[in-house]
C-alpha cells in the first residue's frame, strides 16, 4: 500500500487558492493555480512564489562537517565562506549522480555556524540514508533533518528583489547571487538565498513551518500591485526548461555522469577525493559516452521526455530527457541525451509518438535574463 | 449557427457529439467539452485525423496537448471522417470561448448507429463533471 502523502504547511493556502494539487515525491503540491502559461509569465515579467517546502533540508553541525561535505560531494565545501552557496552533486562511486544539491554555510546571530545542504524532494529519504553511515565516521558531527520543522519558498523575478526588500531585517538587495544569510522578518528568523531555479534573479527562504501562511501572504501582499503571482510546479517546469536547468530524473540520474549532464563546472576534481571522484577522472579524460543537447523541433507540436532523437539519417543517437513548450519563446524546446559523437551534428530529428520531426540544436539556455 | 450543449451527446472521455441526418446518413460532428478544455488547460497543440480515416467508437483518433501533457482524443462513435477542421490547431486559444460551435473537431458519417445509445446526455455528463471535480 502506498503511504499517505505528506502536505507542506502552505497546504490550506493553496487549497482556499483554488489550486489543481497532484502527487509529487510524496506530497501533495499545487501544480497550477489558473494557468501555467499566466504563471510562468508573472515570473518572467514581475515574480512568481513557488512553495518548494517539499524539498529536503538537511542541516550539519559540528566541527568536522566539512570535511564529511567534502568526501561525499563533487564540489569543495572546506573553502566555502560564511553566507555562500554552492551548487554540487552527490555521486554514487560509479560517478552516477546520487542527487543535485545546494549547501549553505550559515551562521546564526549568536555565532553559530552550520551548513544547510538542500536536496531534491524525490531523493530527500536516499540522500539521508546515504549520509547517515558517513556521519558515524566524523565523530562531534550531526546531521538534523530540518525538513518538517520548516517551509521553504521561492520568489523569483526580475522584481523579486526590489519589491521584496521592505519586508526582511536585511535587504536581500545586498546579497550577492549565491549568497545566502539568516535575517527575520518581523521578528521571526528567515534564512534568506539569493538562489533559484527559473533563470530569473531572486530569492528562496527558509522560515519555521508555523510561520509559513503569514510570509506568503505578506510576499502576495507586497507585490500585489507590481503583478506578483503564486505559481506551481507546472510553471517550475516550463521556467527551469527554458533555463536548461537539469532536472533530477531527466537530466541526471543515477545511470546518468555529471559530465553528460553538462555539470563540469560543478565537479571539482584536481587534488579532491570523494566518493565517485576516480570514475568522473577516467570520464572526462576519456571523454563521456553522452552530451545534453538543446535541440528546437520544428512546428508546433512538443516533444516530450523519451521521444527518440535520430541523425538526419535516421539512426537512434539519443532521447528527449525534457521537452515541452516555451510560453517565453512561444514554440516547442527540448533537452536531450545524445551520443557524444553525434552531438555536434547540426540537423536532427526527434520521433514524436510514431511521427518524424525536424529539429535543430540550438545552445542552451533556450532562456537568458537581460 | 449555435450549437446547444444542453442538446448534445457525450463520451466518458469528454468528447461530444452532435448527431444529424442528411439525406438518410448519420453525421455526427465532435468537439471536446467546455469542461474538458477548462480542465486541459493552455493548449497548445492538436493532432488530426485526415479525411478518409475510419473511427471507431471509443478508440483514439487524435490528440490535444497542454503545456504540461499530451491527452488522446477518443472517437465517440464509429464510421468515417468526412471533414476536419483543420485551423483548429493554428487557433487552439479560441476553443476557450466557443468549444461548441467554433470548436467542432471532426465530421463523422456513422456507419454504425449501435454505440450512440452508450452516450450519455447533457444530464448524465453534468453529473460526471461534477463527481470529477
Amino acid at each position: 500500500m502506498n503511504a499517505p502523502l505528506a502536505t507542506t504547511p502552505l497546504d490550506p493556502w493553496h487549497r482556499s487558492a483554488g489550486a489543481k494539487m497532484v502527487p509529487f515525491a510524496g506530497y501533495e503540491m499545487p501544480i497550477q493555480y489558473s494557468s501555467i502559461v499566466a504563471e510562468h509569465q508573472a515570473c518572467r515579467t514581475a515574480a512568481a512564489l513557488f512553495d518548494v517546502s517539499h524539498m529536503g533540508r538537511l542541516r550539519f553541525d559540528g566541527v568536522g562537517s566539512e570535511a564529511l561535505l567534502d568526501s561525499l560531494l563533487t564540489r569543495r565545501v572546506s573553502d566555502l565562506e560564511v553566507g555562500r552557496v554552492r551548487y554540487g552533486l552527490v555521486c554514487n562511486a560509479e560517478g552516477g549522480v546520487l542527487d543535485d544539491v545546494l549547501v549553505s554555510h550559515l551562521e546564526t546571530p549568536s555565532g553559530q555556524r552550520y551548513h544547510m545542504m538542500v536536496v531534491n524532494a524525490s531523493n530527500h529519504e536516499k540522500i539521508k540514508q546515504w549520509i547517515t553511515p558517513h556521519v558515524a565516521d566524523f565523530p562531534g558531527v550531526t546531521m538534523s533533518d530540518r525538513t518538517e520543522l520548516t517551509a521553504m519558498i521561492a520568489v523569483q523575478g526580475p522584481k523579486a528583489i526590489a519589491v521584496c526588500k521592505k519586508l526582511f531585517a536585511f535587504d536581500p538587495n545586498r546579497l550577492k547571487y549565491y549568497h545566502a544569510k539568516i535575517t527575520e522578518q518581523f521578528g521571526k528568523p528567515v534564512i534568506l538565498s539569493r538562489t533559484g531555479y527559473t533563470g530569473e534573479d531572486g530569492f528562496e527562504l527558509v522560515i519555521r513551518a508555523d510561520d509559513a501562511a503569514r510570509v506568503w501572504e505578506n510576499l502576495l501582499l507586497v507585490g500585489r500591485d507590481e503583478g506578483f503571482a503564486a505559481a506551481g510546479l507546472g510553471a517550475r517546469d516550463t521556467l527551469r526548461m527554458e533555463a536548461a536547468m537539469p532536472l533530477y530524473g531527466h537530466e541526471l540520474g543515477e545511470t546518468i555522469d555529471p559530465i553528460s549532464a553538462g555539470l563540469s563546472f560543478a565537479c571539482n576534481l584536481e587534488g579532491r577525493q570523494f566518493i565517485g571522484d576516480e570514475a568522473l577522472r577516467t570520464l572526462k579524460s576519456a571523454g563521456p559516452p553522452q552530451t545534453r543537447i538543446g535541440l528546437l523541433p520544428e512546428g508546433k507540436r512538443p516533444a516530450r521526455e523519451g521521444c527518440g532523437v535520430l541523425d538526419s539519417t535516421g539512426n537512434p543517437i539519443g532521447v528527449v530527457t525534457s521537452g515541452g513548450p516555451s510560453p517565453t519563446l512561444g514554440r516547442p524546446i527540448a533537452m536531450a541525451l545524445v551520443n557524444t559523437a553525434d552531438a555536434m551534428g547540426a540537423d536532427f530529428q526527434i520521433d514524436i509518438r510514431g511521427k518524424t520531426v525536424a529539429a535543430v540544436a540550438t545552445p542552451l539556455p533556450f532562456y537568458k535574463r537581460r | 449557427m449555435t450549437r446547444d450543449p444542453a442538446k448534445l451527446l457525450y463520451a466518458e472521455t469528454h468528447e461530444w457529439a452532435d448527431v444529424s441526418e442528411q439525406d438518410g446518413e448519420k453525421i455526427a460532428t465532435i468537439g471536446l467539452s467546455a469542461f474538458a478544455i477548462e480542465q486541459l488547460n493552455d493548449l497548445v497543440y492538436m493532432d488530426l485525423p485526415e479525411v478518409g480515416k475510419a473511427v471507431s467508437a471509443g478508440e483514439e483518433f487524435g490528440e490535444v496537448e497542454s503545456v504540461k501533457a499530451v491527452s488522446p482524443l477518443y472517437s465517440p462513435v464509429s464510421g468515417e471522417v468526412i471533414e476536419v477542421h483543420t485551423d483548429l490547431p493554428d487557433t487552439l486559444d479560441q476553443l476557450n470561448d466557443d468549444p461548441y460551435d467554433f470548436g467542432w473537431i471532426v465530421r463523422v458519417k456513422v456507419n454504425d448507429a449501435s454505440n450512440l445509445s452508450q452516450l450519455m446526455d447533457a444530464a448524465a455528463y453534468a453529473k460526471q463533471c461534477s463527481e470529477a471535480g
